[in-house]
Parts: C-alpha cells; structure tokens; sequence
C-alpha cells in the first residue's frame, strides 16, 4: 500500500518504499540470531569459525565503543562534528573485513569503522573532526582515501582508480562506500557507466540507512536501489546490512568477481542509521520512534551476540575482553583527541601547491609578516 | 625549427609527453580514433593504444572524478573537455577534488592533472561553444592557469603542464588552432611555467592580454605606434598564478595599464589584475587601469559576437582611454561618468 501524498510534499514513509527490507535479500543470520542456510551465499563464508565470529563481534563491539566516545567528545566539545555509525556495524565491518590490504578503499565520511580497521590510527581518525586537518591519514599508508563529504563524488574515484589497476595488471580491487541519498547524484550513476563499460575491478558498497539527514530512502528512489546496477550492465546482490555474514559473503562474492577480470559488482547493504545524520541534527523532528524501535530489534550487535551464545561461545569471560578491548580504545581515542596540538598558523598555507606559487608565497610573506608583530605579546 | 600550426604544436607536445612517461595518459570524449572534434590527439591513439589513449563515456564529471582515481593510483591523466562551455559538469571535480585533494591530504596525494579546455570565440559555434570560463578557475585555489597563444608556448607548455605535480587548466584559444608559427621541437622545457613575455617593447602604455587576444593586442600595438603611441605588449601565458612582477615592471615603466580578455568584465581577471597592479604600483599610475573585455552577457549567437569580442579598434579605444585622449571610454574609466 502506497500513502496518498500531494506533489508539493513527496515524502514518503521507508516502510512503504519498494526499498524497504521486505523485498527478497540476502540474510545468514535472522534477526534473533539463528543461522539461516543459503545455497548460494554459504560457500563464501565457510571458513568463518568460531573463533572468527567473535574477532567479528569484537570489531563490531570496538567500533561502535569509538562511535560512543566521539559523540560523547563532540557533545563535550572537543569534536566539532561527528558522523555516527551505530547500527551501521556490520555493514562497515562485513565489508572491510573482505578486503586484502593491497585493496583501496574510497569511502564516505561515516566509514570510521572501516577506516579503524584499515589500520588508521585513532589519533588519525579524529583528526578530521577535531578540525585539525582536512584529512586524516596518508591514504597510502592504509590503502584508503580521505573521508569524502561530497556526496558520491569518491564513487568515481574508485572507478578511475579502477581502471588504473585494469592497466597495471595487477588482482587488486577497489571497494567505494556510499549511502542511499549518494545514489540521487549523477557521479554514482557516471561511476557505474564507466566501471561497466571498462568492466573495471570496483565494488560500489551502498549503505541503504534508510535516510539522507531529514529524507527517507523513498525519496531517492522507487524501487530497491540494488535493481538499479543492473540497468548499467553490473551485477547487484541487496543484503541484511545488519547481518555481518550476509555483508561478508555479498562483499567477498563482488572481490571474487572483481579479482577475476569480471568486473563490477553493486551491493546493497539494508541498514539503519540508529543516531544522527551528524551530531548537527535531530532525527526526532523527522522520524518516529516507532521506527527506531523496529529497527532496534535488528540490532547487528545483538544479533551475533545471539548467534555467539548459542553456539556457546558468548560466555561472561568473552563478554569482558570484547567490552575491556572496546574501552581501551575508546581511553585511547580520547587521550589522543584532547592531546592533539593544534596545527602551526604557517600551516594554513602548507601543501596548496606541489610547487612555489607567487600569489600564495606573497600572502604567507605578508601573513607572517603580520604575525611576527605580535612576538613576545603572550609572554606580557 | 619546424613550422607547425598551433594545434599541430599541441600534438606534438602530447605526443613527446607521452613518450617520456608511461604514466601519462590521455582521456576524453572523441579522443581516440577521431582524434578529438579539433584533432589535437590525432594519431595517439593508434600509436600508444587505447589504454593510454582512452575514448571515454559522454559525461564530463565522469572524466574528471575517474581521472582523480587514476591520479591517486600514480596515473598522470590528460583530460580533454570537448568545448568549454562543456566544463561546468565537471566544475564539482575540479574544484571540489582535482583542487583540495593535495591540500587536503597535506600533500601525501598528488593530482598531476592537465586539464585542456578549447576555449573562447570566433569560430562562429552555437551556443556553449564559445566561452571563457577561466576566472573560475583562477579563483580556486590549488590549480594553475595557463594560457598559450602561440605553437612554440603551446608546444613547450602542454609539456610542462603535464609534469607538473599540481593540475593544470590548460585553455586552447581555439580560434588560433590553425595558425602556424616556428616551433623549436629540441628545446627542453623548464619549470616554473608562470611567467608572462614581454612581446614588444614600448613606453607609454602597457597592454596585457593572453589567449586568443594576444595577436590582436600585438596588431593593436603596429597600429597605435601609427599614431605615435607606444605600446608594451605583454601575454601572460599564466594566469593562476600571473606573473605581476612582469606586468608591474612594465607599469612603473609606461606609467599606463590596458587588460583586454574575452571573458565577461565583471569579476574577471582584468579586475584582478587592474587591482593587484594599483595595489603594487599606484604612485607610478598616470591613470586608472583601463579593462577592453568581453560584455556581461551570456556569450551571443554567432551573428552578434563580433560585438562581444575585443578587436583591434576597441583595444586601441582602450589604449586611447589609458592615454587621456577621446575615447568611448573615456569618463567611464576616470569616474566622472555617472554609474
């Protein structure tokens, strides 16, 4: 059943979208944590072992702990904005937990998990939102872009980066993250017009959150978003989002066609956002809490937990060392954030130009200039 | 020494650049077998392939973000935008990620990126086909503006372009692709590329131009030393960054300022320039800096542009303005002309 609405106001609920998660999907564990046998699905998983599941649960466990302390350190604030992840868990962790470290990650602005499991540092992790640096890491050493706030601009990146791979003859593959509103903008469509036509090894990773800021999925789009890859001659596989397995098995399937000179593959990762767009905003002036709840119910924490638990694995022990790992990062993320020297004013100038730039050298003289006026004040 | 015409001299530096550097590539709609709309990669693709020689899709944000992604995997890309009025697609990757990406990274991410862009008028096109764009672009801080005006500066600049490690605009006066001139294929390229040429030498005026006016500044030059006027021609060849310790050491010579472009008045480089040189030199100004461009309009059908576009006679308007003698301008310029 569709609402009836105006032209002027067409805003519909997720619920009644074609996007919602009642159309078919990919699923491994159900919501109350039972594992659900795919024919299809289960070959890309069949090493996942116990002991493997819960390094995935602590993962999840981590990254939600670093989510909680950046929301905490903005609304103290030592951040000036943060993105919140919380219950985008085991898409981030799915996903990332696929890739080879010779892979290159394009990601959005809330991939902080991913970026924490790339091997980012959490100093560096913060770095962006504290406004200390435009970006936080050396892209290279990491094998992952800076964060991109420019919706959907990083899914051509990839692509390119792509075709670059394509010429080095090499098996390596490129995974972009965006989410559902980056699916609206004319670079996610250009990105897969050229991934497909170059057949280049790129896996565009959509993380359906059901919301862009204040607007449902539906408005983005009227039928699931993972239908719309196949139109540009990709392969698309929509999943449980909140099904870490279900993300891992899509994600390895989609490198495994990448590596092979198979080319793109487009994931739909049905999640939800469980906070904020950013710390900036109020999802109570635009969703109800009906929602939230039902969505609280597929919880991908909880969930594994259940699956962890009854496959006797989940005992108190466990439950501590994921808990004490998770706090131990969350001390160090904020020892490194309030321990953060500000950048030095010459670094405002720093890094525009590879090479001398007249007009800018003649600012930074003047601006220095200026500044030194000012030396022995702070010591009155 | 070899005779080429400016596109040819294009082509050439392509093809050198491309010969020393695995890594450059070159990307763009029409690129390949047809050699692009003006034939300026004609040839490359059958000698270098079209892996290095790449026809893309029909979507210009496309080029551009892809070329981003080749960058970051060590890739040099040569990126053709088919006219100018074409670029605005692009303008997000440009200015959002192909500009920030090395400042933002603090320099770990280098976008050695040359962006060629036909661009101007005078060839009688339709709309979109014919403008001048390049203020944008000099506003944006992290890319460098060039613009040749002759095959030798054409020849030698698309190179040095390319090595570069910051991107580079790269705009073709296109309405000049066919002139010929003497191109030195054995002169070895030297950074920095940001420094502007005195043409001819004169002392009572200086008139800067770039592009596809800077013949016609020349020619203006023949005819006001007619009239016992001399004028000192200067052609950029940079505009982000311009090079104004050439421009000032004209002024403080001649005393008199004449900018002519293309582009739209309001906003565009002759304000830049008329400020930065009344900034550097005012005391040596004998009067107020003179702007001949093109009108604040959307660029005219083809029937019209010939009032658009600066010609001899409104430069030597210019020129006459600059000098306190009667001109259309005169007032206007001095200020006693109501606004």
């Amino acid at each position: 059943m569709r609402i009836q609405v105006s032209l002027h106001t067409p805003v519909r609920h997720p619920e009644n979208s074609g996007s919602s998660p009642i159309d078919p999907y990919v699923q491994l564990v159900s919501p109350d944590g039972v594992r659900t046998p795919d024919p299809l699905y289960d070959r890309w998983i069949e090493d996942i072992d116990g002991a493997r599941l819960q390094e995935l649960y602590i993962d999840m466990a981590v990254i939600r702990r670093i989510d909680t302390e950046a929301t905490a350190l903005q609304r103290q604030g030592e951040l000036g904005l943060w993105p919140p992840l919380l219950g985008q868990e085991a898409a981030q962790i799915g996903s990332v937990r696929s890739l080879r470290s010779s892979d290159f990650v394009f990601p959005s602005y809330r991939e902080n998990g991913v970026a924490y499991c790339r091997g980012v540092k959490v100093r560096d992790l913060m770095r962006v939102w504290r406004g200390n640096a435009g970006a936080g890491w050396d892209p290279y050493q990491v094998n992952m872009a800076p964060t991109q706030v420019i919706i959907g601009a990083q899914a051509l990146h990839a692509a390119g980066y792509a075709m670059g791979i394509t010429r080095d003859g090499t098996d390596d593959a490129v995974i972009s993250y965006f989410g559902d509103g980056a699916t609206s903008q004319g670079d996610v469509s250009e990105a897969m017009v050229f991934a497909a036509s170059f057949n280049s090894p790129v896996v565009f990773f959509c993380s359906n959150n059901q919301w862009a800021i204040s607007e449902p999925v539906a408005l983005q789009a009227q039928v699931p978003i993972a239908n719309r890859a196949p139109g540009f001659g990709i392969p698309s596989i929509r999943v449980d989002g909140n099904d870490v397995l279900a993300v891992m098995a899509a994600t390895r399937e989609a490198l495994d066609r990448a590596r092979s000179g198979n080319g793109p593959t487009f994931i739909e990762a049905v999640t939800y956002r469980m906070g904020p767009h950013t710390t900036a905003d109020d999802p109570t002036r635009y969703r109800d809490s009906a929602e939230l709840d039902q969505w609280r119910r597929k919880d991908p924490l909880s969930r594994l937990q259940a699956l962890l638990a009854s496959m006797g694995l989940f005992s108190d022990e466990f439950a501590a060392e994921a808990g004490r790992r998770a706090d131990d990062v969350a001390a160090e993320l904020r020892a490194a954030c309030l321990g953060m020297p500000d950048p030095l004013p010459a670094d405002v100038f720093a890094h525009v130009y590879s090479e001398p730039h007249s007009w800018l050298d003649r600012q930074q003289e003047q601006y220095s200039r200026y500044l030194s006026g000012f030396a022995g004040e702070e010591n009155r | 020494m070899t005779s080429m015409t400016f596109g040819r001299a294009i082509n050439a530096g392509l093809r050198r650049a491309m010969e020393q550097d695995p890594r450059v590539l070159i990307m763009g709609e029409d690129v390949g077998k047809l050699g692009g709309v003006f034939r300026i990669t004609d040839g490359l693709q059958k000698d270098f392939g079209p892996l290095r020689v790449v026809d893309t899709p029909l979507a210009e944000s496309g080029i551009m973000g892809t070329a981003v992604g080749l960058a970051f995997r060590g890739y040099r890309p040569v990126v053709e935008i088919q006219f100018d009025g074409f670029i605005y697609p692009a303008f997000d990757q440009i200015v959002s990620q192909v500009a920030k990406m090395h400042y933002r990274t603090r320099g770990a991410v280098k976008l050695p990126l040359t962006i060629r862009v036909p661009f101007g008028g005078g060839i009688g096109s339709p709309e979109h086909h014919s403008e001048s764009p390049e203020a944008y672009f000099t506003h944006t801080s992290g890319l460098r503006v060039i613009s040749v005006s002759n095959p030798q500066d054409a020849y030698t600049m698309i190179q040095q372009a390319i090595a570069s490690d910051d991107p580079v605009l790269y705009f073709e006066p296109k309405r000049r692709y066919h002139v010929k001139g003497e191109v030195d294929e054995a002169a070895a390229p030297q950074l920095p590329m940001g420094t502007a040429r005195v043409l001819n030498e004169g002392s009572d005026v200086t008139l800067v131009a770039y592009g596809p006016l800077v013949p016609t500044a020349r020619d203006a030059a023949v005819a006001a030393s007619d009239e016992g006027v001399s004028v000192e021609v200067i052609d950029l060849r940079s505009l982000a960054p311009i090079d104004f310790a050439t421009v000032e050491a004209s002024v403080r010579k001649t005393g008199r300022l004449v900018i002519t472009h293309e582009a739209a008045q309001s906003g565009g480089l002759g304000a830049e320039i008329a400020a930065s040189i009344t900034e550097r030199c005012f005391d040596y100004l004998e009067h107020a800096p003179v702007r001949v461009t093109g009108f604040d309009i959307p660029y005219p059908a083809s029937r019209l542009e010939s009032h658009h576009l600066p010609d001899l006679d409104r430069i030597l308007d210019g020129v006459d303005c600059a000098m306190d003698r009667p001109s259309s301008l005169a007032g206007v310029v001095s200020g006693s002309a109501a606004s």
